[in-house]
């Protein structure tokens, strides 16, 4: 605002209002107006976006370990970083944990995140309640539900295995927690727990906007529930369904709390993803360049993600 | 499909909402158990313990006044910033506006370790490590776009008219967002305002990595910490998580309406 109205006193008044130059000045200055509303959020969106994207790339460049907080120098190592990480036994799994653990959060929430939406769309008392009070689980800390879970699932004082055990369904525990391959489907469960309620608040949403008329007509055609359901509502829904699996998938690879406090990453890194990975070199092993190049990893997965469902969704809609 | 059903449903959807719940429950019933031996925890609290409350808020007390603390700054800030960009973006005939919309879509992308991996270096020059402006500032990161977000969708919504007669009145931009905008924008900011205070409540990857020491320290990490120190007292660990839980519960009663337009407002992201 300021270098816009400076510039006024500087130049001799005109001696008749110049009235197409007042007309840009004043548009000048409106608009100046107008960019201070956003200024303040535009700057601190690029200092706590911008300029960590941009750091961490210029990180996964250089040495960068506790010792450069001291010597302040941290050398240019070129792909070294990368090389490092990528070389490493660990990141195959990590890469395939993340995959499956996406995938399979996705599928879990979706489906029954619009079952619940379909079932709440139906009218019935205290509908609304009921369907307000199912956002618990989503608005709770996730180190809250961690806790919970990881308490649950625990192999001998778990209330999951004592369940299972009363109703006679089996004789000794699961180790839920402490098998290698039982750790990734228990925190795939703590997770798709998590994200139901999401699901169906934005599917119960999608639902809502869809004409009432166009399911009374289609019942008046004679069509039962499953061939309205097909013709009709999924259809229509396909947007919203989109934008809810995008996000899922967006919030579901960078999901960092919820492993961390169920299994801590084991067991013998067994639910270790690319986000606890950058978090161990980084935080544990005070590696930051080789954690910011797992962060570069775990954000083009993020965008691979994002484009394979962008281009399959177009493909759906061409159709 | 939008036939009023009876009963049955309800009783079905109090059956599937009693499933969805049992952890919630399942925490509350182990918070309530006396300490140590909540191994054989029975299915209902009938004989209510409150040690657990007891060392809990000894041990976590601090704790939770830094997450009110850290929640509510991370509130003030967001909305400051939030609002008048959700104006501008709204309202205002600005060039760059579709580009600046979809810059906050992707910020949604940037996983929290990467903007922690950065901020760590940065904040340790600039001393903001350990403090409860840099948690502030950084659980934000959750706060500013979606409040931006929401509180735009909020102010679309307001009849244009109503901004053309203040502006016929003679009143300034700045004069028309905060005398007639904001007031009319109430319910979107108290809307945006629970959910940034929930987001800032539940972090845990700023505050365990930005914080070196306990000097701040969320009821999170305080939670985390506890899982490794106490696994013999999972009454007080429990208890811990309860208390963790309040604000959402407590949000989810009080202010129902708010938290469900806020959850679906997130869809317009």
């Amino acid at each position: 605002m300021r270098s816009g109205s400076r510039r006024t006193p500087d130049r001799p008044a005109p001696p008749r209002a110049d009235s197409a130059r007042t007309v840009a000045r004043a548009r000048l200055r409106e608009r100046v107006v107008h960019g201070m509303f956003l200024l303040p959020a535009l700057a601190y969106l690029l200092l706590f976006f911008g300029y960590p994207v941009v750091k961490n790339v210029v990180m996964s460049f250089q040495q960068y370990t506790a010792a450069t907080f001291y010597t302040g120098s941290a050398p240019f190592v070129g792909l070294r970083n990368y090389a490092k990480i990528l070389s490493s036994d660990l990141f195959g799994p990590a890469l395939l944990t993340t995959v499956l653990f996406t995938v399979a959060s996705l599928l879990g929430q979706f489906v029954p995140g619009l079952a619940l939406a379909l079932f709440f769309h139906r009218k019935f008392p205290l509908g609304g309640l009921l369907r307000s009070l199912l956002l618990l689980p989503w608005l709770l800390p996730l180190v809250v539900s961690g806790t919970t879970w990881r308490w649950m699932l625990d192999t001998d004082s778990g209330v999951v295995n004592r369940a299972l055990r009363d109703l006679h369904l089996l004789s000794s525990g699961v180790p839920w927690l402490t098998g290698t391959s039982q750790a990734l489907v228990s925190v795939i469960l703590v997770n798709i727990w998590v994200g139901i309620p999401f699901n169906t608040a934005l599917l119960y949403g999608g639902l809502q906007d869809i004409p009432a008329h166009l399911h009374e007509a289609a019942k008046l055609d004679g069509a039962g529930p499953l061939t309205t359901f097909r013709h009709v509502t999924w259809p229509l829904l396909r947007p919203v369904a989109g934008v809810v699996l995008l996000l899922g998938v967006v919030y579901t690879v960078k999901v960092f709390d919820i492993i961390l406090v169920v299994t801590g990453g084991g067991p013998a890194g067994a639910t270790e993803t690319l986000a606890t990975r950058s978090y161990e070199l980084s935080f544990e092993q005070f590696e930051f360049g080789r954690g910011a190049a797992m962060g570069n990893v775990l954000v083009l997965v993020s965008l691979a993600f994002a484009l394979v469902h962008l281009r399959a969704n177009r493909r759906a809609l061409n159709a | 499909m939008k036939r009023t059903r009876g009963w049955p449903s309800t009783i079905a959807g109090i059956v599937l909402l009693g499933l969805m719940l049992f952890p919630v429950y399942w925490m509350v019933n182990a918070s309530l158990q006396p300490a140590g031996n909540v191994l054989r925890a029975g299915w209902f609290p009938l004989h209510p313990d409150f040690s657990g409350y007891t060392t809990a808020l000894r041990d976590q007390g601090g704790s939770l006044v830094t997450s009110l603390v850290v929640a509510a700054g991370s509130v003030v800030l967001s909305l400051a910033l939030a609002a008048p960009a959700a104006y501008a973006l709204a309202r205002l005939p600005l060039r760059g506006t579709g580009v600046v919309v979809f810059g906050i879509l992707v910020t949604q992308m940037v996983p929290g370790i990467v903007v922690a991996n950065a901020l760590y270096g940065a904040y340790n020059d600039l001393g903001l490590l350990n403090s409860r402006l840099g948690l502030i500032l950084a659980d934000s990161t959750a706060g500013v776009p979606f409040a931006i977000i929401v509180l735009r969708a909020f102010m679309r919504s307001i009849p244009g008219e109503i901004i053309e007669a203040a502006r016929m009145d003679g009143a300034g931009r700045l004069r028309v967002f905060r005398s007639v905008v904001l007031p009319l924008s109430v319910n979107g900011l108290i809307t945006a305002g629970l959910f940034v205070f929930l987001f800032a409540w539940s972090d845990f990857l700023f505050a365990l990595t930005l914080n070196t020491t306990d000097a701040v320290r969320p009821v999170t990490v305080g939670l985390y910490q506890y899982i490794g120190a106490h696994t013999n007292q999972w009454n007080a660990l429990m208890a811990t998580a309860v208390l963790a839980s309040l604000p959402a519960s407590a949000l989810l009663v009080v202010a129902q309406r708010h938290i469900t337009a806020g959850a679906t407002g997130g869809a317009v992201k």
